[in-house]
């Protein structure tokens, strides 16, 4: 199985580190004002009971944001 | 005494400034230094509120102090941010600049508080830094340096704990100080090549007028990543050389709004590492193991149901008692008058119109406390984000979010607190949505229409409980699937402006802070009385004189006649009188149902009869459906005087009979089973209430919303019911 690269693929419980946070989109801007910005450690804490959205952690913070936005970051160094 | 040289008499006092994310505690502390001498207004032309309140220094002088609107950023994204950035900046002109800020961060998610904290620093404005939380991080086993975290931004910094009112006399010392230092801190330099693009467009933009000469660097900055031209302080003129500049900065540096957020976070992970000690490994903290619980696929959803439950209980079963009791005062106030003031259009006017009329604005406040009471409870502790997480799933099919459940869901009580409670919404989209579909849910006031439409349509030989109820659910079913889909209608096609991404916070639980909970109640009773209650009362009055006005002479003689012949005979109170009560009761009700044929309102009746004819309605119906505007329970009053016969909410039997003997002039009858489901289907979907659209006019800050509202609502309902009609009579029913 091939590591995950996208935020809305990683699994519960797993952390990774943030590679890229697709540039470009004003819209995206907010996310990294909140810390998702490029090296920054992340972990998905959990999804929501039907499936969305996720919960992460980043700098200590918890965060619930949906899929199609956790997919415009890209992660590196998964770890479970 | 010696005066501090800052507060002076002469002086104006000084205008502190409460900056912080949202969820930082920030309400809570403007609470506890200002307790009730406080007050909420709008800023003009946005929907944000504006609170302003005062307190006095250690030296006893008045310290005003404002609440800006929570925000995680200057770099403006929705109006409230806007609010924020202007008035920081000076360019609102309706808010003087504050003299100085505090500056409140949530300790226990310090760094990404230290994001904003440390964009206002960069103003300049003299500033005090509150830690709040303080309990919340320690028991996440967080240490924060405090006195190197001062040092390092060079200025007050006050650890503490708003729910328990630890630390609010040390803020207040620090704000009696009469020299503030300003802050220290910097972020990382500006690039020199970006600088000078910068430097380019603010003299560009001065010239322009869209900023003043003086601006700092940072000015620009905040409004060339501004992307949304509906916030106020950019005007449209200055918006376009705006754009233009940044077009021309985007093409130089792509990317360089993303570079600033880098790099200030880069700055504060060089802060915190000085000053912050974490675990290495995450310990697991109350919060885990509480959403282990309360976010459980299974055990989430049933804690869910209860809460929202209990919810359901208080605002449909206890606000009932003193919504009874305040009714019952009103009305016994209106018969005091009654019998004190001689007969007359005055006396109709204090009894009918403005009695009943305030009556009617008072009774709401119950719900309101009591779901703005519970709203407080939920947000404080922090279970509203988890409703948001577990809900926004579903609500996301139709363009909303999480955080429109629990309006939508309020409204089916009753609207007005619904689209009060809509302010926790902070996408302003979503918002406007939310309270646009919000009256579509069923709300209590519809039950008594249902009641004794479904009463008159279904009799009781032919049709038992359970289909009686059914019908009842389908009505709730056809609201709640109009609700969501205008929800989408709208999110697809008539609202422009950029999607944001659904950002969510979830807070630590905590214990709540029930005096801020209590004032807020308090302050949402006052927001309604004063800006909603006046126009409700308003048009009350107006309905009541359309249904009285203009009078026919005899007929008014002849109800003073029968009123007083009544009065006679329930003085003497003899067997042989009772048999001439009953007549003279049954003429009285003729009459009344005369004059009101009469009135203004009942030739309407006759005026949109064309209109709703298609749908099965006669004229005397068109009265129901135009005196109920006002409230649509008025329906079962006004169609008993149309029909002269004594009934109410409570008794609908003879009013229900009468309804089933009622046949137009030909001899069909008028309340057919399918005229009683296209009348049903109207109030499903008409907005036949006033106080909504009052609150709807406060809350969306004009007429537009609700006008727009009222339209399409009423055009809905008007189709709906007409494809049922004839729908139903192609059918041969």
């Amino acid at each position: 199985m091939t590591a995950p690269t996208k935020l809305s693929e990683l699994p519960a419980g797993c952390s990774a580190v943030i590679a890229t946070v697709m540039s470009g989109r004003s819209s995206l801007t907010r996310l990294r004002e909140l810390g998702l910005v490029p090296g920054t450690h992340v972990r998905v804490v959990r999804r929501a009971p039907l499936g969305e959205p996720i919960e992460i952690c980043v700098r200590g913070s918890m965060l619930a944001m949906r899929n199609q936005d956790a997919a415009h970051i890209g992660i590196v160094e998964v770890a479970p | 005494m010696t005066t501090p040289a800052m507060s002076g008499p002469a002086m104006e006092p000084l205008l502190f400034a409460l900056v912080g994310n949202p969820n930082c505690g920030k309400t809570t502390i403007f609470n506890a230094l200002t307790g009730l001498r406080q007050k909420v207004a709008n800023y003009p032309g946005v929907t944000v509120e504006k609170k302003i309140g005062e307190c006095f220094s250690q030296h006893g002088a008045l310290m005003r102090i404002i609440d800006l609107p929570g925000a995680y950023s200057l770099n403006a994204r929705s109006p409230d941010e806007a609010v924020l950035r202007d008035v920081l900046l000076g360019r609102r002109a309706d808010t003087p600049r504050p003299d100085r800020v505090i500056c409140i961060a949530d300790a226990s998610n310090l760094e990404r508080n230290l994001y904003l904290v440390t964009q206002v620093l960069e103003l300049g404005l003299p500033a005090i830094l509150v830690l709040n939380m303080v309990d919340v991080a320690e028991a996440k086993q967080w240490r924060v340096d405090v006195a190197r975290l001062s040092e390092l931004l060079g200025i007050p910094v006050i650890p503490m704990q708003a729910t328990t009112g630890k630390g609010v006399i040390e803020l207040k010392i620090a704000m009696s100080k009469a020299d503030l230092p300003a802050p220290q801190w910097h972020s990382a330099p500006l690039p020199t090549e970006i600088k000078a693009a910068l430097q380019n467009a603010r003299d560009a933009l001065a010239s322009t007028g869209a900023l003043h000469e003086k601006a700092s660097l940072l000015e620009p900055i905040y409004l060339l990543s501004d992307h949304d031209p509906s916030h106020t302080g950019i005007g449209g003129e200055h918006f376009i050389h705006i754009r233009e500049r940044r077009r021309n900065l985007e093409e130089r540096f792509p990317g360089w709004e993303d570079r600033f957020v880098s790099d200030r976070y880069g700055a504060i992970e060089q802060l915190c590492a000085e000053v912050l000690r974490r675990p290495h490994t995450p310990q697991e903290t109350r919060t885990d193991r509480l959403d282990r619980f309360l976010l459980h696929p299974v055990w989430g959803f049933a804690m869910l149901v209860v809460v929202l439950g209990l919810l359901f209980y208080l605002i449909f079963r206890v606000a009932e008692g003193p919504m009874g009791f305040i009714e019952g005062v009103f009305n016994t106030l209106g018969e005091r008058v009654q019998d004190k003031m001689p007969p007359g259009d005055l006396r109709d006017l204090i009894v009918q119109g403005v009695i009943a009329g305030v009556s009617g604005v008072v009774v709401f406040l119950p719900q309101i406390l009591i779901l703005f009471f519970f709203i407080g409870l939920m947000e404080d502790t922090g279970y509203m984000s988890r409703i948001a997480f577990i809900m926004d799933w579903l609500m996301s099919k139709v363009g909303l979010n999480g955080k429109s459940f629990l309006p939508m869901l309020s409204s089916y009580a009753c609207a007005v607190p619904g689209v009060m409670a809509t302010r926790t919404i902070d996408n302003p989209k979503d918002r406007l949505i939310t309270i646009l579909v919000a009256p579509l849910s069923s709300c209590s006031a519809r039950l008594p229409v249902y009641g004794l439409l479904i009463a008159a349509m279904l009799p009781d030989e032919t049709a038992g409980p359970l289909t009686k109820a059914g019908l009842m659910l389908g009505m709730y079913a056809l609201g709640t699937g109009g609700a969501f889909f205008f929800a989408w209608l709208f999110n697809k096609g008539v609202m422009r402006g950029v999607s944001s991404p659904m950002i969510l916070e979830m807070p630590d639980y905590k214990m709540p802070a029930l005096k801020s909970i209590l004032l807020h109640m308090l302050e949402r009773a006052n927001v309604f009385l004063k800006r909603a209650g006046t126009v409700i009362l308003g048009i009350s009055i107006l309905i009541w004189a359309a249904s009285t006005y203009p009078k026919d002479h005899d007929l008014t003689q002849k109800a003073a006649q029968i009123t007083s012949r009544i009065d006679a005979l329930r003085a003497v109170n003899t067997d042989a009188g009772a048999t001439e009560l009953k007549t003279a009761k049954a003429r009285l009700a003729e009459v009344n149902s005369g004059l009101l044929a009469h009135s203004a309102a009942g030739r309407a009746g006759h005026l949109i009869e064309p209109v709703i004819k298609p749908l099965g309605y006669d004229w005397k119906i068109g009265i129901g459906l135009i005196s109920s505007f006002a409230a649509r329970e008025v329906f079962v009053n006004t169609m008993s005087v149309v029909y002269s016969v004594e009934s109410d909410d409570e008794n609908i039997q003879p009013l229900r009979q009468r309804l089933r003997d009622e046949t137009h002039p030909d001899g069909r009858p008028v309340y057919t089973p399918l005229v009683c489901l296209s009348l049903m289907v109207f109030y499903v979907f008409a907005m036949q209430c006033v106080s909504t659209i009052a609150i709807v006019r406060r809350e969306t800050g004009g007429w537009k919303w609700p006008l727009f509202q009222l339209a399409y609502m009423t055009a809905t309902a008007w189709v709906s019911s007409l494809l049922v009609y004839q729908a139903g009579r192609a059918l041969g029913y």
